[in-house]
C-alpha cells in the first residue's frame, strides 16, 4: 500500500473515481477460443484488464516424476507481461508474487476438474496478464474457467472470481488499480457458483466481521452477472461456427 | 509443507486413520477441536539480533530473528521505513525437505505471514523515519526448525514476538551503532493468526503434521481482536460463506490467547 501523504479521494458524491457505484462491476467481456494450438483458450476484457488464458491438455506428464497415477495433475503459470503495468518495465519471469497466484489459482481448478478421469497426465493453464489493472488475479481465473471448458475438460462447474474490498467505511466491488494501491482492504474470491463454495480466500488490510459479510455478498451476488459472460462466451463459439 | 498427495501405503493408512478420528470428532492427542497445542515462547536467544523469539507449537518449531537496518527512504513513501518479513523452511526441519530455491508452499508461508503482519500495522512504518531520505527497515526472518503442522500461527507468533522483543540501535551520522541498542520497539497493534484445517467435514483449529497430511482445505485468518487482516485458503477443499463466518468469530476470539504470548516478549 503507498503512503498515505498523496492519497486521492478515492470516493467523490458517493461514487468511486471511475463513476462506479459501490457494488458495480467494470465492464466485462470475454471470448472463448482465441487461439488455434491451444486446446481451449480465452481472451478476457475486465476494465482495463486485458488477459489470455490458454489450455493444453490432458497430456502426459512430464518430466515423468510429476505424475500421479490415480489422477490428472493440474499445473499452472500465472504470469504478468512486463509492458503490462501504467509505471515502468516489469521483470520478466517469475517472482514471489506469481509464484503464489500460480499456487492458488491451480489449488482452484483442482477442486472442480474431475481429475480421477485424466490418471498419468497432466492439465496446462497458463494465465498471461497482458495489461493490469487491479484484480488480475480474479480476472485470470475467470478466464481460465472458460479456456477450461472451451478445452472440453470435464469439470464439477464454471468457476468465477472477483475481489471486494473497502474504502473508508464502504465496502466495494471489484476493486481497480488506483483502489487497490489506497484501499483499506481487499479480498479476492473465487466461487463455485452451483454450491456458493469458497475456492480461493485471500484478504489484506482490515475488516470487522459485518463487513465481512457484507463483502461476501457482494461476491456471490456479482457471480450470477459474471457467470452470465462466461456461459455467453462459451455459447457464441458454438453459434458462430 | 505436505499436502496431501501421498504414494505411500503407510501414510494412506495414517491418512485415513486421522480422517474417520476427525469425523467422529476426536483427535489423535485427545484436543478439542478449537484448542492449540502447547505453546511455549523464548525470547532474546540470539543476541546479535536486535529481536528474536522462539516457538514451540507441539513439536513444531519455529526461529524468527530480527534485524533493524538504515536504509533509503522509497520515492513514493519519504515519511516512512518499512518492515520485511520473510520464511525459509530449512532442510534440517522435515526429511521432505530440500535445500534449494524456495518451493511455491515456502513462498506462500513466507509471504501470507507477511501480510497479516503488514496489514496489521504492527509497527506504525512512520515510528521508522529517522531523517530526510533516511529511515529504517526492520527485516524478520523465520526459520522453521521442526515440521509438525501450522506453520503459518507458529511463524506469525514468532515473528509477532520477535518484533516486540526488538531494541533499536543508535543512529549517529547516517549509520546504525548497533554497540548501543537501548530503544524498545513500538509494537503499535498485536496480530495473531489462526489456522484451520478442513478434514472431510469437519473444521479443527492447529493442524498437527499428520492431520495436515490428511486435510483437504486450510484457512489462516490473522486479526487484531477487533478486525480480520489478513486471509489466506489453501488446498484444493472448499469452505462454505457459513464456515467462514464461523471461523472469523472463532479466530477474533483466540487473539486474546495467543496475544498474551507477544506481551510477554515485549522489554
Amino acid at each position: 500500500m503507498a503512503s498515505s501523504l498523496n492519497k486521492p479521494e478515492l470516493i467523490v458524491n458517493g461514487k468511486r473515481l471511475d463513476g462506479r457505484d459501490f457494488g458495480e462491476l467494470r465492464p466485462l467481456k470475454i471470448e472463448a477460443n482465441v487461439l488455434k494450438n491451444a486446446q481451449g483458450s480465452a481472451y478476457l476484457e475486465w476494465g482495463n484488464n486485458r488477459v489470455l488464458a490458454a489450455v493444453y491438455g490432458p497430456k502426459e506428464a512430464m518430466p515423468r516424476h510429476t505424475a500421479d497415477s490415480t489422477k490428472a495433475v493440474v499445473k499452472c503459470r500465472y504470469s504478468m507481461a512486463p509492458f503490462s503495468g501504467l509505471g515502468e518495465h516489469g521483470r520478466t519471469g517469475p517472482n514471489r508474487r506469481a509464484t503464489e497466484i500460480s499456487k492458488v489459482t491451480k489449488e482452484v481448478f483442482e477442486n472442480v476438474i474431475f481429475l480421477n478421469e485424466f490418471p498419468g497426465s497432466e492439465i496446462d493453464i497458463f494465465i498471461e496478464i497482458l495489461q493490469s489493472d487491479g484484480g488480475t488475479r480474479a480476472a485470470g481465473i475467470t478466464a481460465a474457467a472458460v479456456a477450461l471448458a472451451n478445452a472440453g475438460i470435464k469439470m464439477r462447474d464454471l468457476v468465477y472470481a472477483v475481489s471486494a474490498g473497502r474504502i473508508g467505511e464502504h465496502v466495494v466491488l471489484d476493486v481497480d488499480m488506483i483502489e487497490d494501491n489506497y484501499s483499506d482492504a481487499d479480498m479476492p474470491m473465487a466461487i463455485s457458483p452451483k454450491s456458493n463454495d469458497v475456492l480461493l480466500l485471500q484478504m489484506d488490510g482490515g475488516l470487522d466481521r459485518d463487513q465481512l459479510k457484507k463483502a461476501m455478498n457482494m461476491v456471490v451476488e456479482a457471480g450470477k452477472t459474471i457467470s452470465k459472460v462466461q456461459r455467453d462466451a462459451l455459447k457464441a463459439v458454438y453459434e458462430n461456427r | 509443507m505436505k499436502t496431501g498427495d501421498f504414494t505411500g501405503a503407510i501414510e494412506i493408512i495414517k491418512s485415513d486413520y486421522i480422517r474417520e478420528m476427525i469425523a467422529k470428532g476426536e483427535r489423535e492427542d485427545k484436543r478439542g477441536s478449537m484448542d492449540y497445542r502447547k505453546i511455549e515462547l523464548k525470547t532474546g536467544i540470539i543476541d546479535h539480533a536486535e529481536g528474536s523469539a522462539q516457538v514451540d507449537m507441539g513439536n513444531t518449531r519455529v526461529l524468527a530473528g530480527a534485524k533493524i537496518v538504515v536504509d533509503e527512504v522509497h520515492s513514493d513513501t519519504p515519511d516512512q521505513g518499512n518492515i520485511v518479513v520473510s520464511a525459509e523452511l530449512l532442510p534440517l526441519a522435515a526429511a521432505e525437505y530440500e535445500a534449494g530455491p524456495p518451493s511455491p508452499e515456502a513462498i506462500e508461508l513466507a509471504r501470507v505471514v507477511d501480510r497479516g503482519i503488514r496489514a496489521g500495522n504492527c509497527i506504525k512504518l512512520e515510528d521508522l523515519f529517522l531523517e530526510e531520505g533516511k529511515a529504517w527497515t526492520v527485516y524478520v526472518d523465520v526459520y522453521v526448525l521442526n515440521y509438525d503442522g501450522n506453520l503459518f500461527d507458529a511463524s506469525t507468533l514468532a515473528a509477532m514476538a520477535a518484533i516486540a522483543n526488538s531494541r533499536l540501535p543508535a543512529y549517529k551520522d547516517g549509520v546504525a551503532d548497533y554497540k548501543e541498542r537501548n530503544t524498545p520497539i513500538n509494537v503499535n497493534n498485536i496480530v495473531a493468526s489462526c489456522t484451520f484445517a478442513k478434514i472431510g467435514d469437519s473444521i479443527v483449529l492447529d493442524p498437527s503434521g499428520v492431520e495436515e497430511s490428511a486435510m483437504d482445505a486450510r484457512l489462516t485468518i490473522a486479526t487484531d481482536g477487533k478486525v480480520v487482516r489478513a486471509m489466506q485458503k489453501g488446498l484444493k477443499g472448499s469452505f462454505t460463506l457459513k464456515e467462514i463466518e464461523e471461523l472469523v468469530d472463532a479466530a477474533l476470539d483466540k487473539h486474546k490467547e495467543l496475544a498474551k504470548h507477544i506481551e510477554e516478549a515485549k522489554r
